[in-house]
């Protein structure tokens, strides 16, 4: 092997060690945790249908739903979704089309709302 | 003289790789081709270029298979971006189903029935739970077949794809229920709304319990291993998209007050 093939050798052997180190995935008993905590985000928010909880003032029932929501949300797409540990190019793509679609169906309700 | 011409190729793909400017540079070296080691010393006879199964970056290619590859100038797999995109868009699919049901799910007919009359929360609650252990069972198949892990990886994908369809068939029985209690797609404007935003998300799923078996199929004919662990990586990400959306029906269909 000469000179060039060994430096290039090295240089692949980095680019592989380095692949490994950047996409370091949580171990199976990790993805468990987080669906646990996912499924118990999701027992509280089931447990807001219940009439006891009925009792709270209703914009405080949006608020504790909508805080869950988003929370279960980011939590399947950084973690099950591998964001986390990927290029943030891919979670730029994604978000950008999510706050597209935010902001144009933001403005339609607020538009049908006042002049529907 | 053709190992010397081998490795100036692989020469090449490595300095495209670690060279080429991208937004993120430590990506572009951390997800350089495995493989292209495996050009540095494999003989051209066995695996040679193109023509002999693989592309100009290392990557093994499976006649049959798509042939994904990092694209150096990105540091990013074109399939995996391409998947990305993809989901991006559905954001606006979804949310103008979404939306629809919020603007119309107030206009009902006098003594028409209301979402309040038929949602059975319960039962919506554990199909919610089916289709959120199916995202774990997705993404311990995905680990599984990185590992090489071949049964896991196989009892798992199946695990997803039944977890899938016991959701479909509790959708199905909703639905049933809805409509023999008066519920129907032309009941009114809000039933319309509701039929079509939940049975969009039904055809989703359904998508994507036959995109499972047939990762599940090309696999058992050999067509798919930890090589291709991508391919079920992306297959997931749509999968788990797809548990994402029940997220926000969930939230804001079902469980917001009525």
């Amino acid at each position: 092997m000469d000179t060039a093939a060994m430096d290039t050798a090295t240089t692949v052997d980095m680019a592989h060690d380095a692949h490994a180190d950047g996409h370091d995935h949580p171990s199976d008993w990790e993805y468990i945790k987080i669906a646990l905590w996912l499924a118990f985000f999701t027992l509280i928010e089931v447990g807001t249908y219940f009439e006891s909880v009925h009792n709270l003032p209703e914009w405080s029932l949006y608020a504790i739903l909508t805080f869950l929501m988003i929370v279960k949300f980011i939590m399947v797409g950084w973690f099950f979704m591998h964001l986390k540990y990927d290029s943030k190019n891919y979670t730029r793509t994604f978000v950008f089309g999510l706050l597209l679609a935010i902001a144009v169906y933001l403005i339609m309700l607020l538009a049908s709302s006042l002049f529907g | 003289m053709a190992t010397t011409e081998n490795l100036d190729d692989a020469v090449d793909a490595s300095v495209d790789t670690a060279v080429e400017p991208a937004d993120d540079t430590a990506d572009a070296i951390v997800e350089a081709p495995d493989d292209t080691a495996n050009a540095v010393v494999e003989t051209p006879d066995d695996h040679g270029h193109d023509d002999h199964g693989h592309d100009e970056h290392g990557h093994h290619h499976v006649p049959g298979m798509p042939n994904y590859g990092v694209n150096p100038g990105t540091g990013m797999s074109n399939a995996k971006l391409m998947m990305w995109l993809f989901l991006g868009s559905e954001c606006l699919l979804f949310g103008a189903l979404i939306s629809t049901y919020l603007l119309y799910k107030e206009r009902l007919p006098e003594g028409n029935i209301g979402p309040g009359d038929v949602f059975d929360i319960p039962f919506t609650s554990v199909s919610s739970f089916i289709l959120l252990l199916s995202s774990l069972t997705m993404v311990l198949g995905l680990s599984a077949i990185q590992r090489n892990d071949i049964h896991r990886f196989r009892v798992w994908i199946l695990t997803t794809a039944a977890l899938g369809a016991i959701f479909i068939a509790g959708q199905i029985y909703e639905f049933t229920v809805f409509y023999r209690e008066g519920v129907g797609y032309t009941s009114s404007i809000w039933s319309s709304a509701f039929y079509s935003l939940t049975g969009f998300h039904g055809v989703h799923v359904s998508l994507g319990i036959i995109m499972l078996l047939s990762v599940f199929v090309m696999n058992w004919q050999g067509k798919l291993n930890k090589e291709h662990a991508e391919t079920v990586e992306i297959v997931g990400l749509y999968w788990h998209f797809v548990d994402v959306v029940w997220i926000l029906i969930f939230t804001v269909i079902y469980l917001f007050p009525q």
